[in-house]
């Protein structure tokens, strides 16, 4: 793999580490991930066929709010199974006149008045050729919205300087988010995430239009989407710097909510390879399945993935947990390149969240962030906030999100996340989040060039403690690679179902959405795929 | 001697009242807005107020940090808060009393209902991890645990409490947008309420940082936990309640 070829960009290492087992991690990663991705290519979801069809321009929902591309999707399957893909036998229906368009064809199918059959021969060529025109024309939307991103960066100015500041809204409605994600961009923003509603990764459709109720976040829509891109241009304009958009490319339509994210030029997607299985209890091929594919989507489109190793550490110890975080970065990285992404669009996720008490804390946190800076050097990162040992102690906190700041700087973080001091007391207030950017921008001005004096001692408490986490990260990634738990199933699915991870058992037959994952039959086919496999 | 309750806050000097108070008016920062900080922190009793912090924030809002003196007494005695009504029990203590008292394993159902998915409450008082270096529940011997995780929904936990005989039902609760953590725990307490019989329902028990500890009854449920309860607590609870139902039944 080029990844593992790769020479690092700086020729000796801070924290004393051999090349020989940065190259050894990297390869276990790739031999545990690659039966993974096998695995991934043998199947297709419900998802991934719903997001080809939105790549045809199939949108919009039914009077109950079932988008068409489920009725025409579950239509399809009814007839003549997953296997094959909707592809075939959506376009041979339109070959053979059985609607004007998709839409029409969508609705006829949910009425029952179409009968779906796998095409074969001639037939098959056809709507072969006519569903990879279709798709096409949505992949080609997500490249000029690739380059429209790029142009406006050009155009408008980038943001000043890195890290990157990222901030979150979420109040439910988009109309409301709309203000507030535009006032945070004037405060500083570089990055603006609407939080999701909680509820939606449990749900197999992604609701349409505009909305304005959710619980703790905003639902995830292609019309929600769109409007807030469009605030944040006028946004970017107004302050000469372009200002980047975040939502979550997770749960059960993953693939479909990556494809609108493309759609609707959204620049950067939350994206983990297994956040989704052992956090949601989704099936694990379904989640490998859906991740590949999205992260193939979000590879063309030019968005900056962001992994969700954070939350290893919101649910076990920090101290104890922090090789399960390299573990997965390596992991993530493997399946992102895998799947086409670059190191610039690689946002690897960790956080601090080691217990404040704990002596020499800091140093700790230090040692696990410069570790993951030297593993990963051309990768932005994601550096996330304490949230566990937030208490109500808000002046505390404030001094902890200071100490939070200062390892970001030190470690040259791409993407961070501000904390706020009232985390875990309110959703963030006004002030809340403009005293959270003074913190950032003390330290950033007093100390963000910081990293030009500071060497850790060769020998020191922090570069033998980042050893020490690269080595138990390579004995793990050696540990999985040797599970033989559940026979004739890739060792990675075997350690999932262990609870290897964060102690939660995920077998491979359990979990949500297995009744949409399908074995690919011999003759499937799916333009999208093959569109963004083949041409890059 | 009732007088010795009565008590004033401490800045530096007993009975000097002192407080701060942080926060916005929707106005950009002038004279006029200082004064306006003033008048608020005035009509909130504190008198003299002295704006000590005025700092513009974004478009039209200034934020401040006022500093002054109230004049009000507090009397604790007056103060009702749900006491701890039962005896705290080591797990050893917790493990003998279902034995003595059950002759079984006791059975725990618990999870986060609704379309709450933050299982940080459920998990520390639940998994062997813990909270506040105390084992969860799965750590007690004669407790089985079975931990739904996040998003069940109320006619899931239901059927889950039935198919495993569940003694008793735990719920927590985080998100608390539009009061979604009151709403969902009433229907859940209706739900068991309609399914079982009064006699045979599970012990009801919700938790979660916002919730309000006396508001048990009204919720439907036998106990409400706040923020910073511990597993040793709420292994207490339970043992000591349906050991309690157990002697009066027999």
């Amino acid at each position: 793999m080029a990844t593992t070829k790769k020479p690092m960009r700086k020729p000796s290492s801070q924290l004393g580490i051999d090349k020989t087992d940065v190259r050894r991690a990297r390869t276990l990663a790739r031999q545990v991930g690659k039966p993974i991705v096998d695995l991934a290519q043998r199947h297709t979801t419900v998802s991934v066929e719903r997001a080809t069809l939105r790549l045809a321009g199939l949108g919009g929902a039914d009077p109950d709010g079932t988008p068409w591309v489920n009725r025409l999707a579950d239509a399809v399957r009814a007839d003549v199974g997953l296997e094959h893909g909707v592809s075939l036998p959506v376009w041979d229906a339109l070959l053979r006149g059985e609607g004007d368009d998709l839409l029409t064809l969508a609705q006829k199918a949910a009425a029952g008045s179409v009968t779906f059959r796998v095409p074969e021969g001639k037939d098959a060529t056809r709507a072969t050729a006519a569903s990879r025109k279709a798709v096409a024309a949505g992949i080609k939307q997500i490249d000029r919205q690739r380059t429209a991103r790029e142009k406006m960066v050009a155009k408008v100015g980038d943001a000043p300087s890195k890290p990157w500041i990222y901030l979150i809204v979420a109040t439910g409605d988009i109309h409301e988010d709309i203000p507030q994600a535009q006032a945070a961009a004037r405060e500083g923003a570089d990055v603006i995430a609407v939080i999701r509603s909680t509820g939606q990764s449990l749900l197999d459709f992604v609701p349409e239009g505009a909305t304005r109720e959710g619980f703790a976040g905003t639902y995830a829509t292609q019309e929600n989407f769109r409007l807030m891109r469009a605030a944040l241009d006028e946004t970017s304009r107004e302050l000469g710097r372009y200002v980047r958009l975040t939502n979550y490319a997770s749960g059960l339509c993953m693939p479909e909510i990556a494809t609108l994210a493309g759609l609707e030029r959204l620049d950067m997607m939350l994206n983990d390879s297994m956040y989704g299985i052992l956090f949601r209890d989704i099936n694990p091929i379904r989640t490998f399945v859906d991740q590949r594919f999205s992260r193939q989507i979000h590879a063309r489109a030019g968005i900056i993935i962001n992994t969700g190793e954070d939350n290893y550490l919101t649910t076990a110890d920090a101290i104890e947990a922090a090789h399960t975080v390299t573990t997965s970065q390596l992991l993530n990285e493997y399946f992102a390149k895998e799947a086409g992404l670059e190191d610039w669009q690689l946002g690897l996720g960790h956080a601090f969240e080691i217990d404040p008490e704990v002596p020499d804390s800091f140093r700790l946190e230090l040692a696990h962030a410069m570790l993951a800076r030297e593993l990963f050097p051309d990768a932005p990162l994601k550096w996330m906030p304490p949230t566990r040992h937030m208490t109500g102690d808000i002046f505390k906190g404030y001094l902890l999100d200071g100490f939070f700041n200062l390892v970001g700087a030190l470690t040259g973080q791409g993407i961070l996340l501000v904390g706020m001091m009232t985390e875990a007391v309110v959703t963030p207030w006004i002030s809340d989040r403009d005293l959270a950017l003074q913190n950032v921008r003390y330290v950033m001005n007093a100390a963000g060039k910081l990293h030009e004096d500071f060497r850790p001692a060769p020998d020191g408490f922090i570069a033998n403690r980042a050893r020490e986490v690269l080595g138990e990260s390579i004995d793990l990634l050696e540990e999985i690679k040797a599970d033989r738990s559940v026979p004739g199933e890739p060792p990675l699915l075997s350690a999932i179902a262990d609870g290897t991870f964060g102690l939660m058992k995920r077998p491979a037959d359990k979990g949500r959405g297995l009744e949409g994952v399908a074995h690919k039959a011999a003759g499937y086919y799916n333009p999208a795929t093959e569109i963004l496999e083949g041409d890059k | 001697m009732l007088r010795m309750n009565l008590i004033r806050p401490y800045g530096d000097t007993t009975g000097d009242g002192m407080v701060q108070l942080s926060f916005t008016l929707p106005i950009e920062h002038s004279k006029v807005a200082e004064g306006a900080a003033v008048q608020l922190a005035n009509k909130m009793g504190m008198d003299p107020a002295l704006v000590v912090h005025a700092k513009p924030m974004g478009e039209g809002f200034t934020f401040f940090v006022v500093y002054g003196r109230v004049n009000h007494l507090v009397d604790p005695s007056t103060v009702e808060v749900v006491e701890r009504d039962f005896p705290l029990l080591t797990p050893k203590e917790a493990n003998a009393a279902i034995k003595r008292s059950l002759r079984r394993r006791l059975v725990v159902v618990g999870g986060c209902i609704g379309t709450d998915a933050h299982t940080v409450g459920i998990d520390a008082i639940l998994n062997i991890k813990g909270f506040a270096g105390e084992k969860g529940l799965e750590y007690y011997r004669e407790i089985k645990v079975v931990n739904l995780g996040a998003q069940v929904s109320v006619p899931q936990l239901v059927e889950a409490a039935r198919e495993e005989k569940a003694d008793a039902v735990l719920v927590s609760q985080v998100v608390t947008q539009r009061d979604a953590h009151l709403l969902n725990t009433r229907e859940m307490s209706a739900a068991f309420r309609e399914a079982y019989p009064a006699a045979k329902r599970p012990l009801l028990v919700v938790g979660g940082p916002r919730f309000d500890e006396t508001m048990a009854g009204e919720l439907g449920v036998d106990r409400v936990f706040g923020r910073g309860t511990t597993p040793g607590e709420v292994a207490s609870f339970i043992v000591h309640k349906l050991a309690r139902s157990k002697e009066k039944a027999s």
